[in-house]
């Protein structure tokens, strides 16, 4: 089955004006805009739509949806006023939606199988357990201050501006190199031949992990976010946290050999080498392990993907940038905004809240919607339409703010930035064939497949 | 009026007239002073308004508030005169003056 984005302009097709129809016709308080099956089939949008006009600040009960009672924040300036206040929205509480089932895994590395953060919950997603211990996974991007400071600060030059600008030859080389490989007239998936292989080779650099074994990095990365089922990445729970164990041996194994050599910027030596190395637990070091894996990859690889996609949508501005290669950053910029490589981020409140007239109790979890702020007409104007010459593409929220804000985003834009102007440079057209492969899944916004071909190459 | 002059990391000066009231960072991104951003749109929350303000002129731009602290805690080339330009607005005080950009 092929499903398309639903872009107000150029019109819905009958399935798709049937199932916004649907939607509209709910139960207000049915509505569980972070159902998976949504974004799979790409009915999200107007889910937020509907909530952002008649229920911006919307509480999903536990019986209505399967990952537990949560909040959702559907408008701009609720989603910043609380990405901007850690003191009330702790990032504490894990940052998906995303509940794994309830029950133990079986695993002596023990920790919550929603892997990017953690707490116990019970069944119905109560916080049960907020205390840290050791064996609970607590990433850079799921704690507070003051230890964020101190995870964050050991990694940040990583990505300094001077170490991007080190690695920016190096990225166009290997652009180059996977572009000159692609077939011309022929069909093939950009994904796996463009976008992934491109983040993977970057993703290796951050690691300084063998780039011929950089698959081995992008598997781990797909594991840590997939749901697991029928035709994903892993398909069982247990399957997942085999995975993931491998990943932390391999990560732990990288740490020591990484501690007993030189100081080097890539991710596991400045943890290895921070003045705090020595506090920094075990479930804290892979927490940071998997955020800093995961963070730059999918997110980028889908933005990659996404351009393509948007500009083969709207051709007219795929016109303009062929027209005037100096639209590149803006471009980007937008086409970050326009797809929201990650949908939402998760906080729970600390005390008793009041937002957008609603009272959030201490405890409760709030998602805050990135997908559906961005489409915030009272911010963006023509918000479902994609605009690369837009007057302030910068200012989006896919990157979040506050003290979390993206560590990331300007590598993020300097390989968007080298993979279009060596596209333009050589081909003058991608042409998608059909329709993407959109992935089943709430948290990561993106494709799983997407034919393009290459017509012919720059005469 | 006032002239204010940024000194962007190629070493380049700008030197610009710039609104009495606007944030220094909202007249950086008017002239589309390269390094300055405004991602937030001036709200002390991207850090990328980061600029270097020499001691002299501190009693008349003021010190950081707790939200900029936040920020600055996790940039790059953080020193004693790291200010969120956002956070500063211009005033017939503050002609003359001159900062350096940071790149974020
Ligand atoms: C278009 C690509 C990307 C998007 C949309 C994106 C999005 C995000 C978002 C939404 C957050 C959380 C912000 C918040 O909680 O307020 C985040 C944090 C983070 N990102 Fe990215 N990201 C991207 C690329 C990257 C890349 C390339 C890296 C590579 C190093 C990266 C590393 C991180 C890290 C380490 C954090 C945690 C920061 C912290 O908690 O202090 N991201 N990103
Ligand atoms: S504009 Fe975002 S911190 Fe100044």
């Amino acid at each position: 089955m092929t499903i398309s984005v639903p872009i107000p302009s150029l019109g819905l097709t009958e399935d798709q004006r049937a199932a916004r129809e649907r939607i509209y016709a709910a139960p207000l308080a049915e509505l569980d805009p972070g159902d998976p099956e949504s974004f799979g089939a790409q009915q999200m949008y107007w889910k937020f739509e509907r909530l952002r006009a008649e229920d911006p600040v919307h509480f999903t009960a536990a019986e209505h949806s399967e990952q537990g009672a949560y909040w959702s924040l559907t408008k701009w300036d609720d989603i910043m006023a609380a990405d901007t206040d850690h003191e009330t929205f702790s990032a504490d509480a894990g940052i998906t939606l995303h509940r794994p089932p309830a029950g133990p895994v079986e695993s002596d590395i023990n920790y919550e199988a929603n892997a990017l953060g953690g707490q116990l919950r019970s069944e119905d997603g109560q916080i049960v357990q907020r205390e840290r211990q050791d064996g609970l996974i607590q990433s850079l991007l799921s704690m507070d201050p003051p230890q964020h400071e101190v995870h964050r600060g050991a990694v940040v030059d990583g990505v300094s501006p001077a170490n991007l600008k080190a690695m920016e030859p190096l990225i166009r080389e290997r652009a180059g190199a996977i572009l000159d490989a692609l077939p011309i007239g022929e069909e093939f998936d950009f994904v796996e031949h463009v976008s992934r292989d491109l983040t993977a080779m970057t993703l290796a650099t951050l690691f300084d992990y063998p780039q011929e074994k950089r698959g081995k990095l992008t598997f781990w990365s797909d594991v840590m976010t997939a749901i697991p089922g029928p035709g994903a990445v892993v398909e069982t729970e247990e399957e997942r946290m085999l995975a993931i164990r491998e990943f932390f041996e391999a990560f732990a194994g990288m740490f020591q050999q990484r501690a007993s050599q030189e100081p080097r910027v890539d991710f596991v030596s400045l943890l290895a080498h921070s003045p705090h190395a020595q506090d920094f637990t075990f479930a804290e070091l892979q927490g940071d392990g998997i955020v800093l894996l995961v963070g730059g990859n999918d997110t980028t690889r889908n933005t990659i993907t996404g351009s393509v996609y948007a500009l083969n949508k709207w051709p007219g501005e795929y016109a303009k940038l062929r027209a005037n290669p100096a639209l590149i950053p803006s471009m980007v910029s937008e086409t970050i905004r326009w797809q929201t490589p990650l949908t939402h981020m998760m906080r729970v409140a600390t005390k008793d809240t009041e937002l957008g007239g609603k009272r959030i109790a201490k405890g409760d979890r709030v998602a805050l919607w990135y997908v559906s702020g961005n489409r915030d007409e009272d911010k963006v104007e023509n918000a479902n339409e994609y605009v690369i010459d837009r007057k302030n593409p910068r200012q989006h929220l896919s990157f979040g703010f506050g003290i979390h804000r993206c560590l990331g985003n300007r590598l993020a834009e300097l390989q968007l930035r080298i993979i279009w102007e060596e596209m333009l440079a050589r081909f003058p057209e991608i042409t998608v064939v059909g329709e993407p492969t959109f992935s089943h899944n709430n948290f990561i916004k993106g494709y799983d497949r997407m034919t393009v071909v290459i017509p012919r190459r720059n005469g | 009026m006032v002239k204010v002059t940024f000194v962007t990391q190629d070493g380049a000066a700008h030197e610009v007239e710039a609104e009495v009231g606007w944030k220094l960072m909202e007249v950086a991104v008017n002239e589309s002073i390269p390094g300055i951003y405004g991602d937030c749109g001036g709200q002390a929350q991207c850090a990328t308004c980061h600029v270097h303000v020499p001691p002299e002129w501190r009693p008349i731009t003021g010190e950081r508030n707790a939200a900029e602290q936040a920020m600055l805690a996790n940039a790059y080339d953080v020193t004693e005169d790291s200010r969120l330009s956002c956070q500063i607005i211009v005033s017939e005080e503050l002609d003359g003056v001159t900062v350096d950009v940071v790149d974020s």
